[in-house]
């Protein structure tokens, strides 16, 4: 796996940076496959009475164990996994909904993960300044077709077909944190007989 | 150009001693108009004119923001101070007439929290007292711990617990009540922003908890208004203005720079705000740094002073007015 490859561009694009524990009355993470290890690495370093305030919510890859056992194995006073990321992200809402001032959350994994995970955050009244992400694994796009308004996963091609309505849709740089989603824009309005190359440039 | 120069002309409506150290004043315009809008934790500046001497102190408007007709503050009186407290208590009456500036608010209650934490010491509890009208009306969950030293010397207490019950929570240092701030802090629901206004000790308790709790720094607000010290004369040239002036004992630099007719911009006249930040053109001495708005290099650097509030010792300062 590798560290995030994310290139600068315009503001509106998320950048992230490397998961540290800041002091706090309790720790919060959200990871995904690509991210376990960053959960690892920093949870390992704590001191044993601190695993009290630790809280890990995990989302793996289909028929992988061996992260879960490791993720286990730290010993985190709550550790929950799900299928899929909008189950995850339900319950992050729930513990949230109980949560302190002095909570931190702490993402880790692709952008579609961490992106919801920040949404979340944020409605459950976490200050940014109190939410970490790291990036790791697939620079897959979740994106939001402006003209029907679905959301599409995993996007890695440029541009991208709206499986809704079918327009060609733009991937742009223009990050929505509120929707945690890219925004596509039909690439083709003026002349929808025009032919444009489908590349795959979210690896 | 600041708040000060466009001064409203008030009547004293009332004074009402509410204990032996703390007066209120309400203030009507003087042809009855509606005073200007504004939000809880909001000031204004008095000017005071005594016997020559023209003082503009600020204080905290703890009426509520939706009453326009007339603003109250309290004053404490301090008899070590330079004389503004001790002038509104002892010469203000009820018919007087004075200028005050328009509000501004520099410990405005964030509107995005879910809740509001309010912790007061003495007579900081002012801008709390505007500020729960305004939370309470907007029907946002708020929180008032209130520390005096003594039940007598707890202003208002009687009033805020009646209008707002639960609310409100007072520890009195007689008593030996003390607001337990580890524990205050670390069951607060997600959201909270907590606020605090009393003595630099208490601020300095509160900010530090907080940050090692964990507590975001935007949802941890502080007002700690500094009266400008008193100190020996000093002589500061304006190199601008190409003259020398002298700071009396009892007098700020800002209000020595005002008094020599030489433009400066100012708001909180009291540490706070930035508005009258000065670039020193030359120091041959100490600079006393007494505001809360240069960080420690800046103050090190002896390039930047706050006139409202700092002071100088030694053989020449010239100043970039």
């Amino acid at each position: 796996m590798s560290e995030s490859l994310i290139e600068e561009s315009i503001l509106s694009r998320p950048t992230y940076g490397t998961l540290k524990i800041v002091p706090g009355l309790a720790h919060y993470f959200l990871a995904d496959a690509s991210g376990a290890e960053c959960v690892i690495r920093v949870v390992q370093e704590l001191p044993r009475d601190m695993m009290e305030k630790v809280h890990i919510l995990y989302v793996p890859t289909p028929g992988e164990a061996a992260l879960i056992t490791s993720l286990y194995a730290l010993g985190a006073k709550r550790f929950e996994h799900f299928p899929t990321i909008d189950e995850a992200v339900a319950k992050l809402g729930e513990w949230l909904s109980d949560a302190k001032m002095g909570s931190q959350l702490y993402l880790a994994g692709t952008e579609g993960l961490v992106g919801q995970g920040v949404a979340k955050g944020e409605a459950c009244g976490l200050d940014h300044t109190a939410v970490q992400c790291e990036h790791r694994g697939s620079l897959a796009r979740r994106v939001q077709c402006v003209h029907c308004k679905t959301m599409i996963e995993d996007v890695t091609t440029q541009p991208v077909k709206c499986p809704s309505c079918d327009l060609l849709l733009l991937v742009r740089d223009h990050y929505s944190r509120r929707l945690a989603a890219f925004q596509g824009v039909c690439i083709n309005a003026e002349d929808p007989s025009e032919e444009i190359e489908i590349k795959e440039v979210f690896k | 150009m600041s708040a000060s120069d466009h001064l409203i002309p008030v009547v004293v409506s009332n004074v009402v001693e509410v204990n032996p150290i703390i007066k209120r004043f309400e203030f009507k315009h003087v042809n009855g108009d509606e005073l200007p809008a504004f939000s809880g934790g909001a000031h204004i500046v008095v000017e005071m004119l005594d016997d020559g001497t023209k003082r503009k102190n600020p204080y905290s408007l703890m009426s509520s923001p939706f009453e326009r007709d007339q603003y109250a503050i309290s004053v404490r009186r301090d008899d070590t101070g330079r004389g503004g407290s001790k002038f509104m208590h002892e010469q203000v009456r009820p018919g007087m007439q004075m200028k005050i500036s328009a509000p501004v608010n520099l410990f405005a209650l964030d509107l995005r929290a879910r809740k509001h934490l309010m912790i007061a010491g003495g007579i900081g509890i002012t801008p709390f007292i505007a500020q729960m009208a305004q939370a309470d009306k907007l029907g946002v969950p708020f929180e008032l711990h209130y520390a005096a030293r003594s039940v007598s010397q707890a202003a208002y207490m009687d009033s805020l617990a009646d209008r707002f019950g639960d609310h409100v929570s007072c520890y009195c240092d007689d008593q030996g009540e003390s607001v337990d701030l580890e524990t205050l802090l670390s069951n607060q629901p997600l959201g909270t922003h907590v606020y605090v206004c009393g003595p630099k000790g208490m601020i300095e308790r509160v900010v530090e908890t907080a940050t090692s709790l964990g507590w975001p720094a935007a949802h941890v607000h502080f007002e700690h208004f500094l009266a400008p010290p008193v100190g020996e004369p000093f002589e500061v040239h304006l190199a601008k203005a190409g003259i020398d002036i002298t700071v009396g004992a009892e007098q700020s630099l800002l209000e020595a720079v005002e008094a020599s007719g030489t433009p400066i911009n100012c708001m909180c006249r009291g540490g706070a705000c930035g508005q009258c930040e000065t670039v020193v053109v030359a120091c041959d001495g100490e600079i006393m740094h007494n505001d809360h708005w240069l960080d420690e290099e800046q103050r090190a650097a002896k390039q930047r002073i706050m006139p409202c509030v700092s002071r100088f010792r030694g053989k020449r300062l010239e100043l970039d007015l």
